[in-house]
């Protein structure tokens, strides 16, 4: 029988059912992960069912959403993951200083890799699919039932394959390439579905945009996203030291649900309107509106990794901020804010007058460090733009790369480095 | 289940549903206080034990907050009918167990309607209009964890059997 990438990692994690699309199978699960927004819930589920851990090597706790603690009510939440991972000696948790965002933290030390079936209790744990792996995001109780028994239910979602092809223009990166994706699917185009990236354009994407990209599969609905690994894979997999895991590919004749092909070299840099990510737009149409802006925020597990913070830098430097504007960076990880650090990024960005916080997801989810008013207005390169995701239900978030971020800072409107 | 309709449109999100602000405690009552509230005010203040959630497309899309099914339960709602859900979500609510029906005809259901919701059919009818449609079978293994209660007793069955 003829399988995508993605059946074949669930094939081999089965343990009952078939992998025949849309049947329902109970697999093991190689991590299992959850942050201070989600494992309280799954902690005390695993203390209804008894309490034991499967294996606490399979299991990741990383507080991250509402830390350095933003109020009492998230040190409670955040005491109870600590107190959970000092009693139950889990080698994978992070104290403050050492945590960064999930998905950008977990592939830094090493801990996704091809082949592997990861779930987490975070909806863009997807994320993880740019290694080649299967990764999905799931609620709090599967990740208690998880730590529990190391399996959970699965659906066997079928495959949508696209095929990008084309050189990339300027400016245009892997954020570009997934915003026009959700543009032309919509918010529900790959509902219960895997996505599977491939073609010439995404075997040349470095790490950093094709985890970008496998990150907003859920943003179009998706179970998963994922990417052949290739030699791209392997090369990451060598810096950050982690072991190679299984290089699977989907079989030639594999049975897709649709295959939608996307000519790269047509793309420019997307921005996302008020309140759907679907609602994508190119930047030379977005230039001529004059959308004025309150905040700029770089960072997420969109959008915070180095090469990021790399092209801000190179669009901020010797250029200040218009002063209306609040600009706000936040480096995804420690590795990535001391190598920022390091290459002299920080200098850039205090001397155009952005702040820069402790590794965070904050701002993103109108956490802190960055919450909206009403009627405010902000670029982001985040991924999600609901009503109220950013603070008030009355502020308006548009979605974008890092480089029009940068430059709309600069600018105090939506815009791009060009016209700088 | 019978109960009165709440209705919402496509594209209904786990921010809406329980804003970010308010995922600083995962206590059922504390959310269900919130439910809603970004989209509609009075939800949370009139929703009644029994009452029915209608919506259309993607109900439950974004974020994997479990806070979403949790405070929509604990405000009282006796299950969900949309053309579609969100499927982490949907996985969500199962596993706490509440019910979703997956109907393509809620565009005939309207705000204040009572309906009657078979859970072992999927019948569906609008006592209000006459009207009956039909929902999606649930799924066996998602009428197993109903019947249980939710994922903990599935846990507990599974711990017997392997």
């Amino acid at each position: 029988m003829s399988l995508t990438i993605a059946q074949k990692i669930l094939q081999h994690h089965i343990v009952k059912g078939n992998i025949n699309v849309g049947e329902i199978i109970l697999a093991r699960v190689d991590l299992a992960f959850a942050n201070d927004v989600t494992a309280p819930i799954s902690i005390d589920f695993l203390k209804r069912i008894g309490g034991k851990l499967y294996d606490k090597e399979k299991i990741a706790l990383i507080p991250d959403h509402f830390t350095p603690n933003k109020d009492i009510k998230s040190a409670e939440q955040c005491k109870i993951v600590r107190e959970f991972a000092e009693q139950n000696n889990i080698p994978h948790y992070w104290e403050v200083g050492d945590v960064g965002i999930e998905h950008v933290l977990l592939p830094e030390k090493g801990l996704i890799k091809p082949g592997m079936l990861i779930a987490g209790a975070d909806s863009h744990t997807c994320t993880g699919g740019a290694l080649g792996a299967f990764a999905t995001g799931v609620g709090s109780t599967d990740i208690g039932f998880a730590f529990a028994t190391g399996m959970l239910w699965f659906k066997v979602p079928p495959t949508i394959k696209f095929i990008y092809e084309g050189k990339r223009g300027k400016w245009v990166m892997g954020k570009d390439l997934i915003l026009y994706t959700i543009g032309k699917i919509g918010v529900s185009g790959a509902l219960y579905k895997a996505m599977e990236f491939t073609g010439p354009a995404i075997k040349n994407l470095p790490m950093d945009d094709r985890l970008t990209m496998c990150n907003m599969a859920i943003e179009a609905g998706g179970k998963t996203a994922i990417v052949e690994p290739n030699d791209i894979t392997k090369q990451y997999l060598n810096v950050v030291g982690a072991k190679e895991g299984i290089f699977y590919k989907s079989d030639e004749d594999a049975e897709y649900d649709d295959i939608i092909e996307i000519d790269v070299s047509i793309i420019e840099p997307q921005i996302a309107f008020p309140h759907l990510p679907e609602n994508a737009k190119p930047i030379s149409e977005v230039m001529k509106k004059d959308i004025k802006i309150d905040q700029a925020f770089i960072g997420s597990c969109t959008n915070g990794r180095l090469s990021d913070l790399r092209i801000a830098a190179k669009i901020l430097k010797g250029r200040k901020r218009d002063k209306h504007v609040r600009l706000i960076i936040i480096p995804s990880t420690p590795l990535i804010y001391r190598q920022a650090l390091k290459e002299g990024l920080f200098d850039i960005f205090l001397d155009a007058g952005a702040v820069i916080s402790a590794p965070t997801c904050g701002p993103c989810l109108g956490g802190h460090m960055g919450v909206l008013a009403s009627g405010e207005v902000a670029i982001s390169t985040t991924n999600r733009n609901f009503v109220g995701r950013m603070g008030s239900p009355e502020a308006y978030v548009y979605l974008s790369n890092p480089a029009i971020a940068a430059a709309s800072a600069v600018l105090g409107k939506i815009g791009s480095p060009d016209e700088l | 289940m019978k109960g009165k309709v709440w209705k919402f449109k496509n594209n209904v999100d786990t921010d809406v549903i329980i804003p970010a602000r308010y995922l600083n405690t995962s206590d059922p009552g504390e959310l269900a206080k919130h439910c809603m509230e970004d989209i509609n005010l009075n939800f949370a203040k009139k929703v009644k034990k029994g009452d029915i959630i209608v919506a259309e497309e993607n109900f439950g899309c974004g974020s994997s907050r479990e806070h979403a099914p949790i405070s929509i339960k604990a405000s009282g709602i006796a299950c969900i009918v949309a053309k579609s859900f969100a499927r982490i979500f949907y996985r969500n609510s199962f596993n706490i167990g509440l019910p979703l029906f997956e109907c393509k005809e809620t565009d005939k259901i309207k705000e204040g309607d009572i309906i009657e919701v078979n859970i072992s059919t999927g019948e569906i009818k609008n006592i209000s209009t006459g009207e009956t449609f039909q929902a999606l079978p649930i799924p066996p293994f998602m009428q197993e964890l109903v019947n249980l209660g939710g994922l903990e007793s599935y846990a507990k069955k599974l711990s017997k059997e392997i």
